[in-house]
């Protein structure tokens, strides 16, 4: 099994082309910042200059979108080799990727797909982690998905699976609270049973993000500000799991740097005073 | 239904929006699989609008997404990047604009200068480097960033003026077929049109062969004198670009 991975507990913010020349050019007040992977793994040019300078300033997180770790035909090989190029060089913080699939047999739907939660699909998932750590030299961080369906034929809730899937194979999870919000929205379950159904000692990082509502149910569109229900899921999320890193993620409609930064000053505050009620 | 079956049936839906795979899929789903057959073809309209902006801005909206949609619906996205997703993109609208060639001719353009921003790193040669240089043996290396591409309308005037925020040009054909060269120069990609000429010592160069042997063709072809006049202007012109990163034997 591979090494676990160490606590960090700072506050960080993910790296958007918006904000390359703040990152670059001014001190920002975060304790990492966190990459799309993908977006990294080219042959040269530009993106990976921005990205060594901006490893020079700052912890870096390396957040994959592509690995499909629930292909029921294996994962890319190819695709694991270059990401290891990526961590090699980088040496990240953190390499994490979700729990859902893209790719199947040549189609590559580039969308985190949902997964039914199976005894085959945790035996999927969890052969295609230990292949994804044997490759990559070192334990994943793998984030609970945003979901619009379930399936008949699942026999366990999302939190069950997962727990199950970091005592298999040692991964640890990023845990996104909007994403609980949104699929417990979706599906009717309670986000709090979620949370304290997921294995506290395994998670290292915890994203934050806003979403959108749809006819009939919450999209994950991570392109507004996170609202109070998830600031409230977040609050009860850091008593349980103590300190991990927490990230606000926006992917869409990309504000000025200040505003996450503002954001992320919330984050720190609620953090603080969730810590200090454990601590009480 | 086991993982794989589940799979192919979710793909089915997502390309070709089958309402039998849905069925397969389940009950329990149906109600948002709208969602990521959604999701699915915004994001691949929204790539293929990100790498060719300016083909979008030639068609309009309307041409733009009805060409986009006949594209994602022939062509589903198989690689792992979605940086991948826009090749091909210029034979479809080749196929959709057979009488307008600078439509295609806009986005293999396009293309050329998206893939040229993330092609491999390599250091060009300078000036100062040509005197260490055994021109008898020496063969010369392009950046991997080039490319060459057939240019027969003026698709490249069309993109400068749209680059410039310009009213483009009308679209017409060159009075001869030239082609475009697409670089990287520092970060940033370029392109230039070129003659019949300077195609043929580009890819006789990229064939390995040494300087001395390309010097004989365009002697060859354009007289002594004028033939070493212009190996010599092409040397410079490529150093000046930056398209040289090696000259040395094989």
């Amino acid at each position: 099994m591979t090494a676990s991975v160490p606590t960090f507990s700072g506050y960080g913010l993910g790296l958007r082309k918006e904000h390359y020349r703040d990152f670059l050019e001014t001190d920002v007040a975060v304790d990492f910042v966190e990459v799309i992977s993908e977006n990294f793994m080219v042959d040269g040019g530009r993106p990976r200059d921005i990205l060594r300078r901006v490893r020079e300033r700052h912890p870096v997180a390396l957040h994959g979108v592509s690995m499909s770790i629930g292909s029921a035909d294996s994962l890319d090989r190819a695709y694991l080799a270059r990401l290891r190029v990526l961590v090699d060089e980088i040496e990240p913080l953190f390499v994490s990727d979700h729990l859902s699939w893209s790719r199947f047999e040549g189609f590559n739907s580039h969308d985190l797909l949902p997964l039914p939660y199976t005894p085959e699909a945790l035996d999927v998932v969890c052969a295609n982690i230990d292949l994804a750590q044997d490759v990559l030299g070192r334990a994943m961080l793998v984030e609970n998905p945003s979901s619009y369906v379930t399936f008949d034929g699942s026999t366990m809730s999302e939190w069950a699976f997962i727990d199950a899937m970091c005592q298999r194979t040692g991964c640890h999870l990023l845990l996104d609270v909007n994403n609980i919000h949104v699929s417990a929205a979706n599906h009717g379950f309670d986000p709090i049973a979620y949370l304290d159904g997921v294995p506290a000692d395994r998670v290292r990082q915890i994203h934050l993000a806003g979403h959108s509502e749809g006819v009939d149910m919450l999209i994950d569109t991570h392109d507004r500000p996170v609202p109070p229900p998830v600031w409230t899921l977040y609050e009860h999320a850091m008593a349980r799991l103590g300190p991990v890193a927490t990230m606000i993620e926006r992917d869409d409609a990309i504000p000025p740097l200040a505003d996450l930064l503002d954001e992320l000053a919330t984050a720190r505050v609620l953090g603080a005073v969730s810590q200090r009620q454990v601590a009480a | 239904m086991n993982l794989a079956a589940l799979q192919r049936d979710f793909r089915g839906w997502l390309v070709e929006g089958s309402d039998d795979a849905a069925s397969r899929i389940g009950a329990a789903a149906r109600p948002g699989l709208a969602v990521y057959q959604n999701n699915y073809r915004t994001q691949l309209v929204a790539c293929l609008a990100e790498t060719y902006g300016h083909t979008h801005a030639w068609l309009g909206d309307d041409a733009f997404l009805a060409a986009a949609i006949t594209h994602i619906d022939a062509s589903p996205p198989h690689a792992w990047t979605l940086d991948a997703y826009p090749e091909g993109f210029a034979v479809t609208l080749a196929g959709l604009y057979p009488d307008d060639g600078e439509v295609a001719e806009l986005a293999a353009l396009e293309w050329a200068l998206s893939r040229a921003f993330t092609a491999p790193d390599a250091a060009p040669m300078t000036p100062g480097d040509l005197a260490a240089v055994d021109w008898d043996t020496a063969i010369i290396r392009f950046t991997p960033s080039l490319d060459i591409i057939p240019a027969a309308t003026n698709a490249a005037a069309i993109w400068s003026a749209l680059a410039a925020g310009e009213t483009p040009s009308t679209a017409e054909r060159l009075p001869e077929p030239a082609a475009l060269v697409v670089w990287r120069q520092d970060f940033a990609p370029s392109f230039r049109t070129i003659d019949a000429v300077e195609e043929q010592a580009i890819i006789r160069c990229a064939a390995r062969q040494d300087f001395t042997a390309l010097c004989g063709s365009l002697i060859e072809t354009l007289g002594e004198s004028a033939g070493i006049d212009r190996a010599a202007a092409l040397l410079g012109q490529w150093i000046g670009d930056g398209l040289i990163v090696g000259a040395g034997p094989d």
